[in-house]
């Protein structure tokens, strides 16, 4: 009597896993009935084992659907594992030896619905939430009207309150598209979907305004509302974008702020200052992958303070170097600097190879999470951040340390502070340095997002230009508001004009901008301007 | 000061020694490349008649660029971007006159055309198939650029390095203009695969050595056109402006006048050398704009002595040549070079080979005619 202890066997591992279900069905008859090979029956039997609260029916069901369940010679059910194991469909318990000759059960396209719908059924009420939450979207995809039933079912037994929403749109979404349901529920259909307000939401209600008059008018309402909402979340992804993009300009500007803004110092460097760290944070990161891998996640963490002191102290080489023999002529200084860029910008070439290096992303710069329909990835937020903190800790620098007040007076009126004993170079020196550092955690920030080639720094030069002297040359507050502005107009004017097309009008809009306003848009007042 | 004639103020002793070797460049080099047999050691190949073209159409770029630079201070580093037009203008002109002989075979519209799939000629297109207009659109177009833009600049009191940097902001979007494809001029690829000029193939001896022929009297002519302008009352002018701006805006003089027409007339001499450049190398495409070729051009004028016109023409030339060697012979090694020679040109020969050698020879005579007066030669330093 095997077939009889089967079946007591299911039933008893049914009561023992699953003490809530209330009457688990006979799974044992589902089974006979998908073993008979007879497509009506095999659909019945799907269906039987579908409500049947079994603990393997999704193991078999998912079997069935992807040709793994086989009937042996003497009738049972078996399901081939991965590996070409086998165990018992009943059961679940693994069998010792292959059974001889096991024959595939086939299904035709109309089983194989009856199958889909009984996964979904049954993940619709699974123990796992993911999986209830997945199952939920799935049948919101699919719109079959066979999942209604066991929508319902679920529907009343779920206890999240979000998966329960997201069932009720599945609902809707059915309802909807049903020919046999009443008015009331599409209207009622139609004011979830309206909640739910996606593009998804939105093809559904489109589909809806041809129904009957009152059902295609309360759909022409909730489409025209959402793509008001639409519209406006489209908007607020386009300011993120722009922040995020802002922010990396922010990032590039910022130090040319000080060695530009501050100093006057037209520093061609500059970009490759940004490449430097970028490179740094890939030999620290080579170096932590071949010497403890584990430590991956923290090699950001280093290289934002490495990156900052190899860039200062190739800033601190070039002021003393070069730039100390050249102040007060702006445009040999432009030139020595734009010589020093290329010969970084070879020595880079040379030492790590001309093509892109690859910089891995730590794990928390993966991944995004979703604020009311806006998706923001970790890296994008992480760098946004880390831009403002960086502007916060030079404002404080600036403004709130000894040094910092050297550098004001010294910029302010180098022959008044050399007079009250500061050391003027020195001060330039680390003035240069400390510009060249904060370009050189930027380019850590940048080597997350962009490609890092010797040609990085390239890329950056004119735009950071470009911000720092829309902003107003000397004032910090002027290049935020301008990297973000730029930022955001930039992003813009993309979906009018694309992406190379609305560059070359910001440049266009810059150019006459500083015809209109040559000292920026916070320009500085008083007798330091002529200077 | 008497004022000299017009002619003997124009060939001061640098200027005579330039043009007498611009007069036998142009004499000697046809000579050696078409009469002399090809194993003569003095026989100058075809490409080499090409490649010094090309140099000599850098010279007049650079010639251009320190009319601007050397004699009113503005320091523009988009002069890339006139010489890029200039080129693109000729390019242009060459285009139509491939004709059906296109690898599409169509009898208007070129090959990139054709292979976007356009039907018919943009109307910018218009004309280009006529010589004239396309030399003058040469003159024509960076010309009405530079105006515009220098108006708007000049007008504003733009200066110094913020100018600078708009210009390099300007060429920077010409680059991304011109490498989009719906700019109808070739994008990414741009003008290339030339036949004729004005009935001759490009690719011939003869055209080439007319074209190097015509290169050294256009630069020839450029720099009597400089020179003439800066020694005239007007460069005067602009020298003043150069030196101190506001004082010269106060004794009443249009500042913005001056440099304006200064700035005009380089882009336009810099469009030339750009038309001269495109049919001896066969190709022009977006990359001229690119804001690093118009620095190089700034330290072309940096090595030869800025403000000398004979200096910038000079430092193109041995720059381009020892662009031309390196890059070949250790290619590594060149934008090494190149970076050094902007740092050295500016820390240690602010005024350039030929600035440097005056100086010397200057010092020389000084101590040699008045050596009782060395205090006062002393103090003249």
């Amino acid at each position: 009597m095997p077939r009889l202890l089967c079946v007591i066997l299911a039933l008893v591992c049914a009561l023992l896993a699953a003490p809530a279900r209330s009457a688990p069905a006979d799974a044992g008859e589902a089974l006979a009935l998908i073993a008979s090979g007879r497509f009506p029956d095999i659909e019945k039997g799907v269906d039987l084992l579908a409500r049947s609260g079994n603990t393997h029916a999704q193991a078999i069901i998912e079997a069935l659907r992807d040709g793994r369940l086989a009937v042996a010679a003497d009738r049972r059910v078996l399901i081939q594992q991965d590996g070409g194991r086998w165990s018992d469909a009943a059961t679940g318990d693994a069998l010792a030896e292959a059974p001889a000759a096991p024959k595939t059960v086939r299904i035709n396209n109309r089983i194989r619905r009856a199958v889909e719908a009984a996964v979904g059924a049954l993940t619709l009420m699974a123990p796992d939430a993911e999986a209830r939450r997945q199952a939920a979207e799935a049948v919101f995809r699919s719109r079959d009207a066979a999942a209604l039933s066991a929508l319902d079912e679920a529907i009343a037994r779920e206890e999240v309150p979000y998966i329960k929403r997201l069932m009720g749109e599945a609902r809707a979404a059915i309802l909807l598209g049903d020919a046999g349901a009443s008015d009331l529920q599409k209207l009622e259909a139609i004011d979830i979907l309206a909640a739910r307000a996606d593009q998804d939401a939105l093809a559904l209600l489109r589909a809806a305004t041809q129904g009957s008059p009152v059902v295609s008018a309360a759909a022409e309402a909730a489409v025209a509302s959402v793509e008001q909402r639409l519209a406006l979340l489209s908007m607020l992804q386009n300011v993120w974008y722009g922040l995020s993009l802002g922010s990396v300009l922010l990032l590039a500007a910022i130090g040319l702020a000080i060695t530009f803004g501050v100093m006057g110092i037209i520093n061609m460097a500059h970009g490759e200052m940004v490449m430097i760290g970028a490179y740094t944070t890939f030999v620290i990161q080579e170096f932590v992958r071949s010497h403890a891998p584990g430590l991956f996640d923290w090699t950001l963490p280093v290289a934002i303070p490495m990156a900052f002191l190899v860039a200062a102290l190739v800033g601190a080489a070039i002021e003393r170097g070069i730039i100390r023999h050249l102040y007060g002529r702006p445009l040999e200084t432009l030139l020595a600097t734009w010589g020093v860029s290329l010969i970084l910008q070879q020595a880079v070439r040379s030492i790590f190879g001309p093509t892109n290096r690859e910089v891995g992303a730590p794990s928390y710069m993966a991944g995004s999470f979703d604020l009311g329909g806006l998706a923001i990835t970790y890296g994008r937020l992480w760098i946004v951040l880390f831009s403002l903190a960086v502007f916060a800790a030079l404002m404080v620098a600036l403004k709130a340390t000894s040094f910092g007040l050297r550098i004001r007076a010294v910029t302010q009126n180098r022959r008044m502070a050399a007079s009250m004993g500061i050391r003027t170079p020195w001060v330039d020196t680390m003035a240069f340095a400390l510009g060249s550092g904060i370009a050189g955690m930027a380019g850590v920030a940048l080597s997350q997002i962009d490609n890092v080639s010797p040609n990085l720094g390239q890329s950056y030069i004119v735009d950071s230009f470009m911000v720092v002297v829309f902003g107003g040359v000397g004032n910090l507050w002027g290049t935020l508001v301008s990297a973000l502005t730029l930022g955001i107009a930039n992003k813009f004017l993309e979906p009018f004009a694309g992406a190379v097309l609305g560059k070359i009008l910001l440049l266009v809009f810059l150019i006459l901008f500083i015809q209109k306003r040559p000292r920026g848009l916070f320009a500085l007042k008083g007798r330091a301007v002529e200077a | 000061m008497t004022r000299r004639p017009l002619i003997l103020a124009l060939l001061d002793g640098k200027g005579a020694v330039f043009l007498g070797v611009l007069a036998s460049l142009a004499v000697l080099v046809p000579v050696s490349n078409l009469l002399l047999p090809e194993a003569s050691p003095l026989h100058v190949p075809t490409y080499a008649v090409s490649l010094l073209g090309k140099y000599l159409s850098y010279a007049l770029l650079a010639l251009a660029l320190d009319l601007v630079w050397g004699y009113c201070g503005i320091l523009s580093l988009g002069h890339g971007a006139f010489f890029a037009l200039g080129g693109y203008a000729m390019g242009m002109y060459l285009m139509r006159q491939i004709g059906p002989r296109g690898v599409y075979g169509h009898p208007v519209l070129p090959d990139f055309m054709v292979f976007l799939n356009w039907q018919e000629l943009p109307w910018y297109w218009h004309g280009f198939d006529m010589f004239p207009f396309a030399a003058l659109m040469v003159l024509a177009v960076p010309g009405l650029l530079a105006f515009v833009f220098g108006w708007f600049a000049f007008r504003s009191r733009v200066t110094g390095v913020y100018l600078s940097i708009i210009t390099q902001a300007m060429t920077f979007a010409l680059m991304l203009a011109f490498f989009r494809n719906d700019m109808g001029l070739g994008g990414n690829n741009g003008l290339t695969d030339f036949k004729d000029i004005l009935g001759f193939p490009v690719q011939a001896q003869a055209t080439r050595v007319a074209l190097f022929v015509a290169t050294v009297t256009a630069l020839a002519l450029g720099y009597l056109v400089a020179r003439y302008m800066v020694t005239s009352t007007y460069g005067k002018v602009l020298v003043a402006i150069r030196d101190a701006e506001s004082r010269a805006r106060f004794l009443g003089y249009r500042v913005e006048h001056y440099k304006l027409v200064a700035f005009t007339v380089s882009a336009m001499m810099a469009g030339v050398a750009g038309a001269l450049y495109v049919p001896q190398v066969g190709i022009i495409n977006p990359s001229e704009f690119s804001p690093a070729n118009s620095i190089e051009a700034v330290v072309w004028v940096a090595v030869g002595g800025r403000g000398t016109l004979v200096g910038a023409a000079l430092g193109a030339v041995v720059v381009n040549t020892a662009k031309s060697w390196l890059t070949g012979a250790l290619p590594e090694l060149w934008l090494f070079a190149l970076g050094a020679l902007f740092i050295i040109v500016t820390l240690y020969l602010p005024k350039g080979i030929v600035g440097t050698l005056a100086e010397w020879r200057d010092k020389r005579r000084a101590t040699v005619s008045a050596k009782p007066a060395e205090v006062a030669a002393g103090a003249a330093e």
